[in-house]
């Protein structure tokens, strides 16, 4: 009782900063009521956090809340517990939804362009530059300034102060 | 040199085109790594009452349809009548797979249904919904868990699936078909399995 006099007695501004933590560690208390292994647990948020939710395309299959991605959820577990490799549960799960449901696609042929394209576009900009560049550097005349000109400003030059 | 200011102008439209076709596309639709690949195989209740089973190796020999459906799904009810009038011409068996028919806000609060009285519900509602609108199955399989659903790689219903004589699904679609589809991409590729 006395640590809630205590949070009360602190000034508002800090209680704006308190609040909020405090009810996020409630949020998280509740959003996992059975007591569950926490290593299965673990690597079901690590493996899903690289799955895409098929339903809403823009979330991870960890942060979805779509009832699909709870089954998907389920089903990776299960599969976590009978001891299997990601790479056999990400294999798992494309054989039925596809290289979509992964958020970095494999390399392979179909995946180049993914893969490597920006690259290749980057190679393509940055040869264009130096070939243009280099062409204006050969187009730039040797000395701006031959003799004759110079003679012919001073002149103009001194035209103009006299005048 | 005149011609370097059309540089940006040919880039520009090749980003136009690229964005034009990018956009046309339905993320929705998502290639299935299922097609050219055996139906996987499963067994489940049917809607009889008295606990006939169905597994996809029953259909061998014949090229079939399956389309998942739910009570619960709208889209389905849009689809429904146009599966009714196919159904009529007896082109093509209509295998149905309801799906997770029974929702987890379904069940009564703070308990759980027993998987006896969820089939039996899911049976109730399914008889009902075919009953008033009518039935184009020849049978309806009950996935209550979506366990099937997640290996033929169901993300939305209703989904459609044609296999052919040897169990190998040879098409996909997600989302209600429309007689376009069914005119122009289900009946020739149905009418070329059969020559086969």
């Amino acid at each position: 009782m006395s640590r809630f006099v205590g949070l009360l007695a602190w000034p508002s501004w800090m209680m704006a900063f308190i609040a909020p933590l405090l009810a996020g560690s409630l949020m998280a208390a509740e959003a996992q009521p059975t007591a569950q292994d926490p290593a299965v647990e673990a690597r079901l948020v690590h493996i899903s956090g690289d799955l895409r939710c098929l339903v809403c395309q823009n979330e991870s299959l960890a942060s979805s809340h779509a009832k699909l991605a709870d089954d998907l959820r389920e089903e990776v577990r299960s599969l976590i517990k009978q001891n299997q490799s990601d790479d056999e549960i990400k294999a798992f799960l494309t054989a039925r939804y596809g290289d979509f449901v992964l958020y970095r696609p494999t390399v392979k042929p179909m995946t180049w362009a993914l893969w490597f394209g920006p690259f290749v576009l980057l190679l393509v900009a940055l040869t264009a530059m130096v070939l243009y560049l280099r062409q204006r550097q050969r187009q730039a005349p040797e000395a701006a300034w031959t003799d004759e000109e110079l003679k012919k400003a001073e002149k103009l030059l001194k035209d103009g102060e006299s005048a | 040199m005149k011609k370097v200011f059309l540089i940006p102008l040919v880039l520009f439209f090749g980003l136009v085109i690229f964005l034009a076709v990018g956009l046309q596309r339905d993320p929705k639709e998502i290639p299935s790594p299922l097609v050219g690949k055996a139906a996987p195989a499963f067994k489940l209740f049917t809607l009889a009452e008295n606990d006939q089973t169905f597994e996809p190796k029953d259909m061998l020999g014949q090229v079939w349809m399956l389309n998942v459906w739910a009570t619960w799904c709208v889209a389905c009810k849009v689809e429904h009548p146009l599966l009714v009038e196919f159904s009529k011409q007896q082109n093509l068996p209509i295998v149905g797979l309801s799906y997770k028919e029974i929702q987890a806000q379904d069940e009564p609060l703070g308990a759980k249904m027993s998987p006896e009285a969820k089939l039996l519900l899911a049976r109730q509602r399914s008889e009902k919904f075919l009953q008033v609108r009518g039935n184009p199955y020849v049978l309806t399989a009950i996935d209550l868990d979506g366990r099937v659903g997640i290996d033929y790689g169901v993300y939305g219903v209703p989904e459609t699936y044609v296999i052919d004589q040897q169990g190998v699904i040879r098409y996909k679609l997600v989302g209600a078909i429309t007689p376009d589809i069914l005119l122009k991409k289900i009946l020739p590729l149905v009418s070329e399995l059969k020559k086969t």
